[in-house]
């Protein structure tokens, strides 16, 4: 855990002279492919079994065991209310380090496939249009254009903390 | 030439409390009249540490007020001021304000001058006093002595410094303290080279100089003793004022004063920036034998993986190696689990750590009660997981007072009784099993069961038909609400204790219960498990999924026929176990997972107890029993209820750990659900 830690620590500082130009991994879901901060993917693992936790959303898939830390595992398709087609070959899951309040938590989330790494400057990432009520665009960052390809950018620290993940409740407790 | 001081701040605090805890100890062993000298020499010594590591800090509030204190103790040790019950008191109490300071400073607060300021009067008070007994030429002429140095402007100070040979090994720099020296005023220095040895036998570690030092300006005394302080006993120091005609020194004074706060301002700013970190991170103190024998496990375990490395590097696999590998994977396993055993070891710290704290408490406590009371304490080496430890304390600290309280009589009583007037209390740790035990024993009047009994009654938790065991009555001190004492007082008797004390335990994986005899006493004793991050469980399975079951909470697991099970208005399950009725919970209806039947004929119950209550949950199947090593779910997910963590199995995969005081209450919300409505659901599915 330290060692993930630390490693991303570096990277960040290796980065830091050059803010404006972030890499992004891609994946796919339903076809579209969506973006997450590389500096922010631990690791990316192939679908494997998980312990369901009673009382959940569906969207919570379970947890694993990730060396020794329990983390817990999203899935994306039901997270965006997308047709659950069941886990083929290329389904992985990301492990993501997620920001909430003060401390950082390790998240898995479940996608149809793992696509590529861009490099994008902040200005080329545009803010996502208001559907209003009918898409929910809360967890969009922005939209970038990438080889004539649109990627929907992903705001996971968001993603990652609101309804019944957030850790309101264990805070509390 | 500067150093991070902030980084042993935190060390500092650490130290000054205990420090200050020893000060609190041995105070306490202070016989008024006729003082230990090592005793007190014990107290002086915490106190002038934290003294000198606050004046290197620049915590001068600290500093300044630890040096009062400091002046009353060396006055006792000197055996110019008689100990007497008075003073220890007041320095008892000025413990309380120091730590109350440290905490302050720690966390960053503003300190509470006032009851400072009270405390620091008192010292004055006393320091001035003289003492009751001596009231000699010393202190007397001591004060003269400050009377003139004020009057008489010094012009200057004649140093004669000579340290010892070994003063440098002690970590004392004497550039340090000479450059300090020159920055009082116009210094002039003449080195004593004459003892230093031939180059041939020079240990650089040995000190051979000597100085003579000629200071001159406004400096008193106190400012070049305070430079000398640290190695006051390592050192010769000679101090020859040199006078002029007596002037004025009051335009020095105002200069002085601003200096001092602006020291301290900035010292809180970079204890400010520290805090947050220090918070986060405390520490626990190892013995260097317990680091050892992880080292050498380690060490061992290094030898024995390099051994079945050398399998692998083969190139045939031939029938001897077998038995090899055989042996290696037994080693492997033994030293393992010795590694898991000396790791959790160093978590563990012995309970004495908790029983310090209650000389004191006893000593205020019949004080304030006019009781007699002696403290006796035995198992303090018994050790104890740290975070045990830490929730165990308050729980402690009530029994004890209770014991004291309601426990001990008054000495006329006790006399009558034909008891001593002295009261007893006794408290004692010892392991039993994977659970450590500790006991409060007092001789006191025992419980009253009949006053328990009529109280019990009286608010409705017994009826009178009820036939009550003598331990059953016992027990009932545990319940909220219920109070024996005739008066309440600001040290126990609301009835919202000895429930508070179960809780606590309870929470801790516990139990707590006690054993009274009519005038001859009660002993309460507390069982703990000696981990928190260890249980013992019993793998339960349904459906797919593998639950863990902590094994104290476990009644019995039974094999029941759906006929034996009665239906409630027909959804409630109850189970009538011997002269008792269960409720049936079946956890796939709490959990919501698919099981592999729905028939009580072919899973099993497995009763088990939390809050009181008994509850029988139905599972699929039984697996084994074995030590889980419990994971937080917080971490990276939040709790969740019913569940109070997470293992890992022998396969790799996570179980969840059942928090069945968690389940009951989730039972009492949820309700009860229409079985044939959910069960033809499950199968639907």
């Amino acid at each position: 855990m330290t060692d993930i830690a630390q490693t991303v620590g570096n990277t960040d500082i290796m980065t830091d002279g050059d803010e404006s130009h972030q890499q992004y991994l891609t994946f796919i879901l339903a076809g579209e492919e969506y973006g997450v901060d590389i500096l922010r993917v631990q690791e990316i693992k192939g679908w494997d079994t998980v312990t369901q936790i009673p009382n959940t959303p569906e969207y919570i898939r379970g947890v694993i065991n990730l060396r020794g830390t329990i983390v817990p595992i999203i899935d994306m398709r039901v997270r965006f209310g997308l047709e659950d087609l069941g886990y083929g070959p290329t389904t992985v899951v990301i492990v993501l380090k997620v920001n909430s309040d003060d401390k950082s938590r390790i998240m898995g989330i479940v996608v149809d496939g793992v696509s590529d790494v861009y490099n994008m400057p902040d200005e080329e990432i545009k803010p996502s249009p208001d559907f209003g009520s009918a898409v929910d665009t809360d967890f969009v960052k922005g939209l970038a254009t990438v080889n004539e390809k649109m990627v929907i950018v992903l705001d996971i620290d968001h993603m990652c903390n609101s309804d019944e993940l957030s850790n309101i409740d264990s805070a509390t407790n | 030439m500067t150093i991070d001081m902030t980084q042993f701040l935190q060390t500092f605090y650490e130290e000054s409390f205990e420090g200050l805890d020893v000060m609190e100890s041995e105070l306490l062993n202070l016989d008024v009249g006729a003082a230990d000298e090592e005793t007190i020499n014990t107290i002086f010594r915490a106190a002038h540490s934290i003294k000198g590591g606050s004046g290197t800090f620049g915590l001068t509030a600290v500093a300044e007020y630890t040096h009062v204190m400091e002046t009353l103790l060396d006055e006792m040790r000197d055996g110019r001021r008689q100990v007497t019950q008075e003073s220890v008191d007041v320095l008892l109490r000025s413990v309380d304000v120091l730590r109350g300071m440290l905490t302050a400073l720690r966390d960053e607060e503003d300190l509470d001058s006032q009851s400072i300021g009270e405390s620091q009067k008192e010292l004055d008070v006393l320091l001035a006093s003289g003492g009751d007994a001596v009231v000699s030429g010393t202190t007397a002429a001591q004060s003269t002595d400050q009377v003139q140095q004020s009057e008489e402007k010094n012009t200057g100070w004649k140093i004669s410094f000579s340290p010892h040979i070994n003063m440098l090994k002690t970590g004392n720099d004497t550039v340090r303290m000479l450059r300090e020296l020159a920055e009082l005023g116009e210094m002039e220095l003449t080195a004593n080279v004459e003892n230093i040895p031939d180059f041939s036998e020079l240990d650089p570690e040995e000190s051979h100089m000597r100085w003579n030092i000629h200071l001159s300006g406004d400096v008193t005394e106190e400012q070049i003793r305070e430079i000398f302080e640290w190695v006051d006993d390592e050192c010769d120091l000679e101090l020859q004022p040199i006078k002029s005609a007596p002037a004025t020194d009051t335009e020095k004074q105002p200069e002085a004063a601003p200096a001092t706060t602006e020291r301290r301002s900035s010292a809180d700013r970079r204890s400010g920036d520290r805090r947050k970190a220090s918070s986060e991170s405390a520490s626990i103190r190892v013995s260097i034998d317990k680091v050892d024998e992880l080292i050498n496990t380690v060490g061992e375990l290094v030898i024995t993986q390099s051994m079945l490395g050398q399998f692998g590097e083969a190139e045939e696999f031939t029938p001897e190696h077998i038995e090899k590998l055989r042996d290696g994977l037994g080693q492997l396993e033994r030293y393992t689990r010795e590694l898991q055993e000396s790791v959790m070891r160093i978590r563990m710290l012995p309970i004495s750590f908790v029983f310090q704290r209650f000389p004191r408490l006893v000593h205020d406590l019949s004080g304030k009660l006019n009781k007699q009371i002696e403290l006796k304490m035995s198992g303090e080496g018994t050790e104890l997981d740290k975070t045990v430890m830490e929730k165990i304390g308050d729980p402690l600290v009530h029994l004890v007072r209770n014991s004291i309280d309601h426990g001990i009589e008054m000495p006329d009583v006790r006399k009558q009784n034909g008891k001593s007037e002295m009261g007893v209390v006794h408290l004692n740790a010892y392991h039993q099993g994977g659970n450590i035990v500790i006991e409060i024993t007092d001789d006191g009047a025992g419980l009253n069961r009949e006053k328990i009994l009529n109280k019990a009654i009286k608010s409705g938790l017994v009826s009178e038909s009820d036939q009550l065991t003598d331990e059953q009555i016992d027990d009932l001190v545990f319940h909220p609400g219920l109070s024996t004492a005739d008066e309440v007082s600001d040290i126990s008797g609301r009835g919202v204790g000895m429930d508070v004390v179960r809780k606590n335990i309870r929470s801790l994986g516990g139990a707590v219960d006690v054993k009274s005899m009519p005038g001859k006493g009660s002993t309460f004793s507390i069982r703990l498990p000696l981990t928190l991050a260890i249980l013992d469980g019993q793998l339960v399975t349904v459906g797919d999924e593998t639950y863990i079951v902590p094994l104290v909470s476990i009644v019995e697991s039974i094999q029941v026929k759906q006929a034996d099970v009665n239906l409630i208005n027909g959804r409630g399950e109850v189970y009538k176990l011997r002269d008792e009725y269960i409720p049936v919970v079946r956890l796939y209806h709490m959990f919501g997972n698919k099981p592999q039947s729905t028939t009580l004929d072919d899973g099993l119950l497995v009763v088990v107890e939390a809050e009181g209550q008994k509850m029988a949950l139905y599972v699929d199947d039984l697996q084994g029993q074995q030590q889980v090593v419990i994971k937080s779910l917080e971490t990276n997910f939040k709790k969740v209820e019913g569940i109070s963590g997470a293992t890992i199995l022998g396969d790799g995969t996570v179980a969840l750990i059942l928090d069945i005081s968690g389940l009951v209450l989730l039972n009492k919300i949820a309700g009860v659900p229409d079985l044939s409505v959910v069960d033809s659901d499950i199968e639907a599915a």
